[in-house]
């Protein structure tokens, strides 16, 4: 089964390379086919999901790779990985759907992007350190290129930018992979026989050590402060879909990393770094949301309050490694950060995509342009809105079932993560004043003949911010999904 | 009595190539030289099939100095290998010219040199292939008769001089404290002796197979060579003697005994190596030259195994591993060096990939792989280096190789980047298809090797003859 949810994207992929004398019409619609081919396929796995007894995977297949250093080709899901799944095929088709009017190498970008769904699925699914790494690595590859091919102003600035941080931090990971891999004995690469050894247990510096290795890893692709400064010229310059990708999906690579890699296998160094992480957390959101409401241009904001929504999630984890707080708050708090990523990727995504239609128009980002756009572009304005209000976590959308969850979560494990509610209060202003700035008022500045939003591009956009009111409105299913997963997760790290 | 010629076939085959390849070169006109190709080719497949039916056999020790293992297997299969590719990829270039049969010849020569030279367990054997390996490399540098060429094959020749020279008085030390010039013997005599002198012995062998493999203190040569001498000659100095030096030198400091801190002298050479190589090529616009000093700091991560050698399981099959992922990754570089004669800098490689799509995907893999990102042939190579020096007590080089890795991918992007934006339409150079064949097939070797490391990683364990 998820043999071929991983691997068709990476098939069409190479059919699309290597036809050249396509047309342009079939690349864009064929990109779409596979796409919607790839979400029949994962609603499929969910239908035939079945929570596994005793935090085991679903739909396991293991076949040796490097038998010399123990690794294989291990893939799996459970409630953690099969929503970041899902979220992937969603966010992917949403791209493949909004980029129909893309006239710059469709051909070529599609295949780029077939190839980082691929990789994105792939890293959802290993259960092997060396293949999450492989496919980790793959999707830095592939975002550089899809940034530098595609974007605009300093793209090229940007996209090196965004490579050699991340690939430092994709060394730090496997510096610490390495590291795993020696203190188990057997030596392996075996995520849940890692998990279910604990390797580094014993000895508390090399333990340390190797979590800050993976951390930092982790930290730099999520981003949290202090390793977030890639992202904001990443955003800026990245195109709608690469942005889109960037921060609904790849983003998500990181934060997995905690709940599936850092917190089960090095349970001991987590609970001594929870106080760490928990504080990068609350910096990361206070700090994010503070710098995202400094901003004038659209696009850096919405980059700015990524790193305020990740932060939530680093919030979450860290308060999961308290031991002293209940069990219940911390499985709560686990459940919240999982829901945040489905969620962050949902609307963010569609932030992304609208902030994109901006420079599609006018060629500007700066909130200063613009003025008044809900009359010449009442759709457009429409959809900002809802993604703005879904986004600062209004009740009924996903992003407060997440926050809720969180918080309610973490503060009952530590009452420090209380300090980190201003975050909500000032990603709420920043987003009204935005939404003032761009839609209301009298039409002014580059307002005036505004396109409004097509067809392609409103089922894009519209699909993503349904998909959070649906989870918003009905989160029973994702959470019935999620909570038993989070439950193995806080067993796993309070050893 | 351990007398069996039969054993040497491979080596045999090289040498007879390299003398009838430059006879019949000798008889034969101009615009038949193919002929001597052809022999060159004949014996390295010969070679090549000798030393494929080897592999896996039993391990043991021939005419007392030349060790049949899986060391000597994988070294003889990758150093025919690079060879033929050295040659595919020369084809285009080499093909009419006066020297045709002569570059053949030494190729064969210098090649048989890197076989011996990883193979031999006598310091004697050892000197004299390392005399048979280099010498061959002045005459290759200096083959492209230009005065940069003309600058590099002396710089080659006074540093190796000199470097021999330090390997000849090391040699000399060894033998004189240790008793013998024989590795099993050696290594009962040196574990009684003055400390001091193993060490200068030691420090003189070192510098002589650094110099042969292109690591500091032995560099300095690497980047003038690489971008003066022509491309055939460049891809196989980078390449195969390499291969020779760095299982060598993993064989003499098995006999070390423990007086002598070696492992941290080999990884604090190796630490300097990758750093000072990834260093200097920050700056490089010529892409020889960039790739001159980028062999440099792969030198630095091959050295890694050898310092921990006998004190990690996973020393010798990670060395062999490395080598053969390294020797193939390079050689694609060049091969698109070669299939592109036109183009020397960075900035002359603009817009390249929309004009040859494979030799651009070539390009991209082979870059990507030196790096090391998964799932090519350095990747794995350098993951299994980098577990096996941790496990020997390196866990430090380990953070310096993995920083190293970062620094390193800034220039490889520097030429990846402008080879993959759109440019200027590509001028129409003379087609090399030879060169273009060969960049594509070792590309895509590139991406198997990455992909099937299972199957390889099971020819690379064994233990050393002796």
């Amino acid at each position: 089964m998820l043999g071929p949810i991983v691997f068709l994207p990476l098939a069409a992929a190479a059919v699309l390379a290597a036809v050249r004398r396509m047309p342009d019409g079939v690349a864009r619609w064929s990109w779409v086919a596979v796409t919607v081919a790839e979400l029949a396929l994962v609603s499929v796995a969910i239908a035939r999901y079945d929570t596994p007894a005793g935090g085991g995977l679903a739909f396991e297949q293991q076949v040796p790779w490097i038998p010399s250093v123990n690794s294989s080709y291990h893939v799996g899901v459970d409630g953690l990985s099969l929503p970041l799944v899902a979220l992937t095929a969603v966010v992917f088709c949403a791209c493949a759907v909004y980029a129909l009017r893309e006239d710059r190498r469709p051909r070529a970008q599609a295949a780029l992007f077939l190839f980082l769904q691929s990789v994105c699925l792939g890293v959802f699914v290993a259960q092997d350190l060396i293949l999450f790494f492989v496919f980790f690595d793959l999707s830095i590859v592939g975002m550089y290129f899809a940034i530098a091919g595609w974007g605009h102003g300093n793209a090229a600035r940007s996209a090196l930018k965004f490579f050699l941080y991340t690939f430092m931090g994709s060394l730090a990971l496997l510096v610490g992979f390495i590291g795993l891999y020696l203190a188990a004995d057997p030596h392996t690469f075996d995520i849940p026989e890692l998990a279910a050894a604990a390797p580094l247990a014993d000895s508390p510096v090399v333990g340390g050590l190797v979590l800050a290795a993976v951390l930092v890893g982790l930290a730099v692709k999520t981003p949290t402060v202090p390793f977030h400064t890639w992202l904001p010229p990443a955003h800026t310059d990245a195109s709608a879909v690469g942005s889109a990708v960037l921060a609904g999906v790849l983003l998500k690579l990181g934060t997995y990393g905690f709940v599936r890699i850092a917190m089960p296998l090095l349970p001991h160094a987590w609970q001594g770094w929870s106080w760490v992480i928990l504080t990068i957390g609350i910096i990361s959101v206070l700090y994010g949301a503070l710098v995202a409401l400094a901003q004038t241009n659209v696009k850096r904001m919405i980059a700015y309050t990524s790193v305020n929504h990740m932060g939530y999630v680093v919030v979450g984890v860290g308060a999961a490694g308290i031991v002293s707080g209940g069990a219940q708050a911390r499985e709560l708090a686990v459940t919240g950060a999982v829901t945040q990523m489905v969620s962050h990727g949902l609307i963010t995504a569609a932030l992304f995509l609208l902030a994109g239609l901006l420079q599609d128009r006018t060629g500007s980002y700066d909130m200063a342009d613009y003025g008044g756009l809900a009359k010449p572009a009442p759709r457009y304005s429409g959809l900002f809105a809802v993604a703005a209000f879904a986004s600062l976590g209004l009740p009924a959308f996903s992003g407060f079932i997440a926050e809720f969850q969180v918080f309610t979560g973490s503060i009952g494990a530590t009452w420090i993560a209380a300090l980190a509610l201003p975050g909500i209060l000032i990603t709420a202003a920043l987003f009204l004043r935005a939404v003032q700035r761009l839609l209301t008022g009298p039409t002014a500045g580059r307002s005036g003949g505004f396109a409004d939003v097509g067809v392609r591009e409103g089922v894009a956009i519209g699909g993503l911010l349904v998909l959070a009111l649906v989870i918003g409105v009905v989160p029973g299913p994702l959470l019935d999904l999620i909570t038993p997963a989070s439950q193995t997760v806080v067993d796993l790290v309070s050893r | 009595m351990n007398e069996d010629p039969l054993a040497l076939l491979p080596e045999i085959a090289l040498l007879a190539g390299a003398v009838l390849s430059l006879l019949s070169g000798s008889f034969l006109p101009r615009r038949r030289q193919w002929v001597a190709r052809l022999i060159a080719v004949a014996a390295l497949l010969t070679a090549g099939v000798g030393a494929a039916l080897t592999v896996g056999g039993p391990t043991r020790t021939v005419f007392d100095a030349f060790a049949l293992d899986a060391a000597n297997g994988i070294v003889r299969l990758v150093v025919v290998a690079a060879t033929l590719l050295v040659i595919g990829l020369g084809v285009d270039e080499l093909a009419g010219t006066t020297r045709e049969s002569e570059t053949y010849a030494l190729l064969l020569l210098s090649a048989l040199g890197a076989v011996v030279v990883a193979s031999t367990t006598d310091l004697l054997v050892l000197l004299v292939s390392f005399l048979l390996g280099s010498i061959p490399l002045y005459g290759l540098i200096g083959m492209a008769r230009s005065p940069g060429s003309a600058e590099a094959a002396l710089k080659t020749y006074l540093l190796g001089a000199l470097f021999g020279i330090l390997l000849m008085l090391g040699i000399t030390v060894l033998y004189g404290v240790g008793g013998s010039t024989s590795y099993g013997q050696l290594a009962a005599g040196l574990r009684n002796a003055p400390p001091a002198a193993v060490a200068a012995g030691v420090v003189g062998v070192l510098a002589g197979l650094l110099f042969k493999a292109g690591g500091v203190p032995g560099h300095f040569w690497v980047p003038d060579a690489t971008q003066a001498a022509g491309t055939t000659a460049s891809a196989f100095l980078t390449t195969v003697p390499k291969v020779g030096a760095l299982v060598a030198l993993y064989r003499l400091v098995m006999v070390l005994p423990g007086s002598v801190d070696w492992p941290l002298l080999v990884a604090v050479l190796a630490a300097l190596t990758m750093t000072l190589g990834n260093l200097a090529a920050f700056a490089q616009t010529d892409v020889r030259r960039l790739l001159g000093w980028s062999t440099v700091s792969q030198v630095g991560y091959l050295l890694l195994p050898v310092a921990v050698a006998g004190r990690s399981a996973q020393a010798l099959p990670s060395l062999l591993l490395y080598l053969g992922c390294y020797a193939v990754t390079n050689l694609t570089a060049f091969a698109v060096v070669a299939a592109l004669p036109r183009r020397r800098t960075l900035e002359e490689y603009q817009g390249m990939a929309a004009g040859h799509r494979w030799l651009g995907a070539a390009l991209l893999l082979s870059l990507l792989s030196l790096v090391g990102t998964p799932p090519t042939a350095v990747f794995i190579g350098k993951l299994t280096v980098f577990s096996a020096a941790w496990d020997g007590g390196f866990a430090w080089l380990v953070v310096v190789a993995a920083a190293n890795t970062v620094a390193s991918l800034f220039y490889y992007l520097r030429w990846i980047a402008p080879a993959f934006r759109g440019g200027p339409a590509p001028p129409a150079g003379e087609r090399r298809p030879f060169a273009a064949g060969a960049a594509v097939l070792a590309g895509g070797s590139v991406l198997a090797l990455g992909l099937a490391a299972g199957l390889v990683s099971s020819l690379v364990e064994g233990p050393l003859a002796g």
